[in-house]
């Protein structure tokens, strides 16, 4: 029988979020690419909250948009709501989060994708490696045909053999209904790729019409709102926005989740994957904290087009019965009709230690993964490593050396790091507790952190970058004067003090020094500073920061330098840990599975001691000379 | 490679009435200039020619700890191949552990266990055919260290230390959670509420400092093994021992049946005394598995008693025994001085002589990872100081006593050498005890230095997410205390303590 038969350079499964990023930085860098998913109307679906950013989230998108990705700027365009949070605490943790217009943010990222050069969609479900001598030539379709491509980046989220279930009903499908992917698990494991099974899960839709705002307290966006992407002029994005609403469980909820937990598939065992411990469902969080005698749900809007609102706090998958109870004992929706049930989701992954950074797996050559089949979970997360795989992928091709970002550069070095390196037990979420710098690696400064390098790997127009450098030298000239400028004790600077609960000055200062003070900003001492240029807002925050938070800064600074020591003393990738005398065996056996590029990885693995780390630096030595 | 500057005591303590505080790395001779004082006060040594040896003072802060003779040597010429200070001073376990807190004060920090080996070899001071037994030394140095700092430490304080730790622990989840989930957890007035509490963690610490300082945070003892032929008598002299009905403090049970521990107080020294009795069984492997077992037991002991039968002849047990004794303080018992003398005290000490010296060939190239003392008499030879080694060498010689477990005579004897060796602070508990004991103590002033810093950021009104650099710091430093470190710890914490998500 005749089959199709196809060539193309780079072939990326899947057009979640780590696949869109994935394709765009595989077409841009002038790669042919061709994107393979299971429903084109479903390319960067949203299938759980809806919204972009948050907590350390917010950070990686910012990371993404300052590589060239598109995350950023497409959230700006659909946004309905945005806030910052943290806003009260240090600087390191402010983020971004935007509540999104699910439709519209789908329909803008296809239509981004749409007009990309060198990139092709297809709507077809991939089923087959084509492996020969450990390196990836193709790919096979479920049609049977064959795409022949010099590499493959699989990004297939929670699809392979996914299965939804709530109560005693289950699917075999994808999130929403879709299709799932049956076929790539048997053709990995073939491949000797290890596979995990992991849990998540989403709460109900709940339509508008049937819910009491009154009984709600009233979420609202910024009245500013801070675009994601360094490229989008704020003034574009001050638009009318939607709220969102705050209620709470009670005893009542409670009462019902704990008299039917017999029937939850969770605790009858009917599913086996590992569920996350920061997203639990509404009856993992009665069970565990048992205490607490209410909890919170936020009300979100689905959409503009749409009246669903999704009821963020209360993912379940209790039978479809318990859940309109136990949501209908919430203050606010006592009358609710629900429009799609909660449900767990359970899908296939891999164990990712069998990666490199670069996030090409160690024994298939020209193989590379992203996002959720990595075991991580998140679209922020996923978005993170679909842009670093397409353009390694594309690198690869050309022959060029792979982009890694270390801990100390990125957040999302942090999250591919952790990946390749721990063993995970659970999706992993990115949280700023997980960055060692995170002083160093702030959403304000992410352009200041990687533009130049999505600038040398060609995702960055000339333009674009010319603007950081010159943004890099207003920084540095306004730092250094604010170091050299004198602040007399005058009477306008005495009654300025005072109006701020300043100390009053006895002699001169630095302006710097000023900006030290708690209660004062580089902003605020505009007033009596007079020799002051006009200057963005972004870079008035660059400078105050780098004066306010010097100390600590520096600090960090110097970790960092003791950190990149052990980074760069790098562990061959075919050292046999067997000829390793003295280790541990515990060791031994870590090192095997995640084998290190570097001694600094090496440290971070669970179960490997510093003294361990030593045995290896001796050994490497020795082995070097010889 | 590292490029801080590392110090530790490179004698063992126990050895002599002289011990040796190394320092080596980029910043040893500033860190010599801040601490030494010439006989007229006017000399820094960082000026003087390499390898020349100094008469002076060691101060801290102006107060005199000792008198030293400080050798200067600049690298590539030393053991690291790095700026080397070796500070030798007389006035015992006590100065000698002074000393090196003072460097470390000024500036050095404690070595890891075989950190001075690995720099030499990493340096290209040891040759490439020993990167192995490098590799043994570490490994070996390294269980040591922690068996040490993890079963040296007294219940109490372990569980005072792990629960400062906890709390602080839940204080850094709980403004991460928040920090990660700001709709669900509030930090409002977070900073006030944890000063308190802090307070009292600062004061706890202070005060467990100030127990280390009399190494009460250790199990306080010499730890003694009692070593012998079967049959010499070696049960006989712990019956005796104990059976004058001397204070017993207490009777543990060992993990193995045949390590009993007796913890015997004798006019204000404390002894925890282990017999032997393992090597009983395996007599006639002994040179095989004995040694193996029994070195292990040697190897924790700060003083052996070796008890020889006066009655019968000296065969090849014993010079196996005398082999496994070289680097120990021992005390020799001619037990069975009742019956017809056999071997004499000469004979014994002759068998030390020749054993000592004879095994120290053999030692260098098999033995060198059992027994973690420093890295100079296990591996490559410091190469400046041959002398060192050939007037230790002369200097072991042991007390010899001859005694009748049976009958009783003698045991004062074997008393009165005790008292007299440990207050010539000849004996005490051994090199790794007090590093341990100084390392903790190091520790724990980190961790009190990181609370103060934030309470002093509390005081300034700085976020909370400042506040979690020095938590996480003071956290660290406790955890190396007891062994409890791990990176996915804090969010372990929080998704075990905390409610959140969406």
């Amino acid at each position: 029988m005749k089959r199709v038969e196809e060539w193309t350079d780079v072939v990326v499964v899947g057009a979640g979020h780590a696949g869109c990023e994935a394709a765009l930085a595989s077409a841009r860098l002038g790669m042919e690419t061709v994107l393979f998913t299971v429903s084109v109307d479903s390319i960067a679906m949203m299938p759980c909250n809806p919204n972009i950013g948050g907590s350390s989230k917010g950070h990686l998108v910012r990371e993404v948009d300052a590589l060239g990705g598109e995350m950023g700027k497409n959230i700006d365009r659909t946004f309905i709501q945005s806030k910052i949070l943290n806003r009260s605490k240090g600087p390191a943790v402010h983020s971004l989060r935007a509540q999104a217009d699910k439709a519209e943010y789908s329909r803008s990222m296809r239509k981004v994708l749409q007009k990309t050069e060198h990139l092709k969609i297809r709507q077809m479900e991939v089923t087959e490696l084509i492996v020969e001598d450990g390196t990836l030539t193709g790919v096979r379709t479920y049609s049977g045909a064959v795409y022949h491509c010099r590499a493959c980046i699989l990004c297939t989220g929670t699809y392979l053999k996914a299965r939804c279930i709530y109560g005693d009903v289950s699917t075999y499908t994808g999130p929403n209904g879709l299709q799932a992917a049956n076929y790539l698990t048997d053709s990995l494991k073939a491949n000797g790729v290890k596979m995990y099974r992991f849990k998540t899960g989403t709460p109900a839709r709940i339509d508008s019409r049937s819910i009491d705002y009154s009984k709600m307290q009233e979420q609202k966006g910024d009245e500013r709102v801070v675009p994601f992407s360094f490229e989008t002029d704020p003034d574009t994005v001050q638009i009318p926005q939607v709220s969102c609403w705050l209620t709470y469980t009670n005893e009542e909820t409670h009462r019902i989740i704990r008299e039917n937990l017999d029937r939850s598939p969770l605790y009858s065992g009917m599913i086996e994957g590992t569920g996350p411990r920061y997203c639990p469902s509404i009856e993992d969080k009665v069970v565990k904290f048992a205490d607490k005698d209410r909890h919170q749900v936020f009300i979100e809007p689905e959409g503009v087009h749409t009246s669903e609102m999704y009821v963020g706090g209360m993912s379940s998958s209790l039978p479809e019965d318990v859940q309109l109870a136990m949501y209908r004992s919430v203050p606010g929706l006592e009358h609710a009709d629900i429009v799609r049930n909660a449900y767990a989701i359970e899908y296939d992954c891999i164990d990712a230690r069998q990666l490199e950074l670069s996030l090409e797996f160690r024994d298939i050559h020209g193989l590379f993964s992203a996002g959720q089949f990595n075991g991580s979970s998140g679209y922020e997360e996923a978005a993170a490593q679909g842009i670093i795989a397409g353009i390694n992928a594309a690198r690869k091709i050309q022959g060029k050396e792979p982009l890694i970002l270390d801990r100390s550069e990125a957040y999302i070095g942090v999250l591919i790091d952790d990946l390749v390196t721990k063993e995970n037990h659970e999706p992993y979420r990115m949280m700023t507790s997980r960055a060692e710098y995170r002083l160093l690696l702030r959403q304000d400064n992410a352009d200041l952190r990687l533009t130049s390098k999505g600038y040398e790997v060609g995702l960055i127009s000339e333009e674009r970058y010319q603007r950081l450098l010159e943004k890099q030298r207003e920084i540095q000239e306004e730092t250094e004067r604010v170091k050299n400028t004198w602040i007399g004790t005058g009477q306008k600077v005495q009654e300025f003090l005072r109006a701020h609960e300043s100390t009053e000055l006895r002699s001169s200062v630095r302006l710097s020094e000023l900006i030290c003070r708690p209660e004062l900003s580089y902003q605020k001492l505009c007033e009596i500073d007079a020799d002051r240029k006009e200057l963005p807002d972004n870079i008035q925050e660059q400078v105050n920061i780098n004066i306010k938070y010097e100390g600590y800064l520096l600090r960090q600074i110097r970790q960092v330098e003791q950190f990149k020591k052990m980074e760069e003393r790098k562990i061959p990738q075919n050292l046999d840990y067997d000829k390793v005398p003295s280790l541990r065996t515990e060791a031994r056996q870590k090192l095997k599975e995640s084998r290190p590029a570097s001694i600094g990885q090496a440290s971070r693995i669970a179960g490997v001691s510093p003294a361990d780390v030593s045995i290896l630096m001796v050994y490497l030595h020795s082995n070097r000379k010889v | 490679m590292g490029g801080d500057t590392i110090a530790a005591i490179s004698s063992a303590a126990a050895d002599s009435g002289i011990g040796i505080v190394r320092i080596s790395g980029p910043d040893s001779f500033a860190v010599i200039d801040r601490i030494y004082r010439s006989k007229n006060g006017d000399r820094k040594l960082s000026r003087e020619k390499s390898h020349t040896i100094h008469y002076g003072y060691i101060e801290d802060d102006g107060d005199v700890i000792d008198e030293v003779l400080v050798m200067i040597m600049r690298g590539p010429g030393t053991f690291t191949a790095e700026d080397t200070v070796e500070i030798d001073c007389h006035g015992g376990v006590c100065a000698m552990r002074r000393i090196l807190e003072t460097v470390i004060k000024k500036g050095a920090r404690l070595a890891q266990p075989g950190e001075f080996t690995k720099r030499a070899f990493l340096n290209g001071r040891i040759d490439l055919s020993q990167a192995e037994a490098v590799m043994d030394v570490i490994q070996a140095k390294n269980e040591y260290a922690l068996k040490n700092s993890v079963s040296q430490l007294k219940g109490s304080v372990r569980k005072e230390v792990s629960e400062l730790r906890e709390r602080i622990l839940y204080h850094i989840a709980y403004i991460e959670a928040a920090l990660d989930d700001p709709e669900h957890i509030s930090l409002d007035g977070y900073g006030e509420e944890m000063a308190g509490e802090i307070s009292q963690m600062q004061e706890k610490i202070l005060r467990l400092i100030s127990t280390a300082d009399d190494g009460r945070i250790l199990k306080e003892g010499i730890r003694t093994v009692i070593v012998g032929r079967p049959n010499a008598g070696k049960s006989s002299v712990l019956n005796t021992l104990l059976g004058e009905e001397r204070a017993i403090v207490t009777e543990i049970a060992g993990t193995t049946r045949d390590t009993l521990e007796e913890t015997i107080n004798l006019n204000g020294i404390t002894l925890i005394i282990t017999d032997t009795a393992g090597i009983r069984e395996t007599e006639n492997v002994v040179e095989k598995i004995g040694i193996g077992k029994a070195r292990k037991k040697l190897e924790d002991a700060d003083l052996v008693l070796y008890v020889v039968d006066s009655s019968e002849k000296l065969d090849e047990n014993d010079a196996a025994i005398v082999r496994m004794l070289r680097t120990k303080k021992a005390i020799v018992l001619l037990n069975k001085s009742d019956r017809k003398t056999v071997t004499t005290r000469e004979m014994i000490e002759e068998l030390i002589r020749n054993g000592n010296g004879a095994a120290e060939e053999k030692n260098d190239s098999q033995c060198s990872g059992a027994l973690p003392k420093e890295e100079k008499e296990s591996i490559g030879k410091s190469p400046e100081k041959p002398e060192m080694k050939s007037s230790r060498r002369e200097e072991t010689a042991y007390p010899v006593l001859s005694i009748s477990a049976l009958k009783g005579t003698g045991i004062d004897l074997l008393e009165d050498k005790l008292k007299e060796m440990f207050y010539q602070g000849k004996l005490s508990m051994d090199n790794e005890v007090c590093i341990t004991n100084m390392r903790h103590k190091e520790l724990l002033a980190e961790a009190k230095e990181s609370l103060e810093k934030v309470q002093e950021g509390i005081a300034l009104g700085m976020p909370e997410d400042f506040l979690t650099i020095d938590l996480t710091e003071a956290c660290r430093a406790l955890g190396d205390i007891t062994g409890e470190t791990s990176s996915e710890e804090v969010v372990n914490e929080i998704f075990g303590k905390f409610c959140l998500g969406k």
